[in-house]
């Protein structure tokens, strides 16, 4: 047994979890890509209780350096599998596994990606997932965002200041959003707003050289010749490496009752990747408490220093 | 080692022309998820002392080299050796992935 409790993910959820159970003097280990997930992204957080305004990168870092105070461990790596085994969990990283008495997921939501021919292959090569990281790299060229929601009208506007021109390709059929930003966007001469297309593939050999679209409801198809193709659809929790582990829900979040508990006993989650009614950060601190609790009880359930917990017809 | 900082200036003698393999972080000042890279790359630099030599190069500040080995998406990390562009990771990596990477080069 390497470990009583390893946390995957480093946002609210996960490091919150991570103090409470070393207060409970439990071995911890996280393992995350990163630390603060989409937390650390925030340019401004001013709905953390006690604090009037924070960067979201220096709330994350608060939150880090308290959990290693508190004694926590850290690896930088992505899990590919839990494994149940008879008297633990064996959970495996691309070249290493570790061993623990009880698992918390918390590791938040992940950018979606169109799934269409051609936007694997042109990752970096024009295809980006950041319009604020990459944007610069675009100046004076011509560039399509595809989304319907705020964070594609949030890309468009600043797309615009640097490139030539502008597409943004939307399935609605007419142009929403927060108000603001649509005025805005409406009074920009350099961009396009194309309803009713859904993006097909994206083609181009070394880098990108055009976006092919198609009507959603005509055999109408549209190229729009483009340097990038920038891709915001929305955020989803990266789940499909638990199928058949943990239940999930038809969005793909992890099912978690209000003590953090999933289908699999010794399994908890807790924050934007469960179905937890609010994606906020002090709800996934607030349920990563929960789940660090209720691992600590669950473990000492099974040292037989208190009750079990009641798990009903769970498996 | 700790990481080195490389540059339009430096980049010819510390990168193409180092023995070791040298892994080129490209960030800039302004990208969040290179901020979350840049901990995971000092300490890479740190671990893997001797074997390759680790840094981080700001393409605002170094603009040729970005452009030559056309990043157009940061975080970008390519490893470099002999001279030559080896491996190229976009987005944000791990230091698992990294080491790896690394280790295939040694």
């Amino acid at each position: 047994m390497n470990y009583d409790l390893i946390i995957i993910g480093a946002g609210p959820a996960g490091l919150t979890a991570a103090v409470y159970a070393r207060r409970r003097e439990l071995k911890v280990l996280i393992i995350a890509k990163s630390v603060g997930g989409q937390m650390a992204l925030a340019h401004e957080v001013e709905n953390w209780p006690g604090t009037q305004s924070i960067s979201g990168f220096e709330l994350a870092n608060n939150l880090k350096t308290q959990a290693e105070t508190w004694g926590a461990e850290f690896v930088s790596a992505e899990v590919l599998q839990i494994e149940k085994t008879a008297a633990e969990f064996v959970i495996k990283t691309d070249g290493a596994q570790y061993s623990s008495e009880a698992v918390i997921l918390g590791f938040g939501l992940t950018p979606k990606d169109l799934g269409v021919p051609g936007e694997k292959e042109l990752i970096g090569k024009g295809v980006s997932y950041c319009a604020t990281c990459d944007g610069p790299f675009f100046r004076n060229k011509k560039v399509a965002v595809v989304g319907d929601g705020n964070s594609a009208l949030e890309a468009v506007e600043y797309l615009a200041k640097l490139a030539t021109q502008v597409y943004l390709i939307i399935k609605a059929k007419e142009f929403r959003g927060e108000s603001i930003l649509v005025k805005t966007i409406k009074g920009l001469s350099n961009v396009e707003v194309v309803c009713c297309y859904t993006a097909t593939e994206i083609s181009g050999t070394t880098k990108v050289e055009a976006l092919q679209l198609a009507h959603i409801e005509s055999a109408d198809k549209r190229e729009l010749v483009v340097d990038g193709v920038f891709v915001e659809i929305g955020q989803a929790p990266k789940t499909g490496w638990l199928k058949g582990l943990v239940d999930l829900n038809e969005r793909g979040e992890i099912i978690a009752d209000k003590l953090t508990q999933t289908s699999v006993e010794g399994i908890f989650a807790a924050g934007d990747c469960t179905d937890v009614g609010f994606k906020q950060m002090v709800i996934a601190a607030g349920e990563g408490a929960k789940a660090a609790l209720s691992a600590y009880k669950y473990i000492a359930a099974k040292a037989g220093k208190v009750a079990m917990p009641d798990w009903g017809g769970k498996k | 080692m700790s990481e080195v900082i490389f540059n339009d200036a430096n980049f010819e003698a510390e990168v193409l022309k180092a023995d070791l393999p040298v892994l080129v972080d490209f960030f800039a000042t302004w990208c969040g998820p290179c901020r979350m890279q840049g901990p995971i790359v000092a300490e890479l630099a740190a671990e893997v002392t001797g074997q390759a030599k680790v840094g981080k190069l700001d393409v605002d500040q170094a603009p040729a080299a970005a452009q030559k080995y056309g990043v157009m998406s940061i975080p970008t990390i390519i490893i470099f050796k002999g001279g030559e562009a080896k491996a190229t990771l976009v987005g944000l990596q791990t230091k698992e992935v990294l080491k790896a990477e690394l280790a295939k080069l040694a």
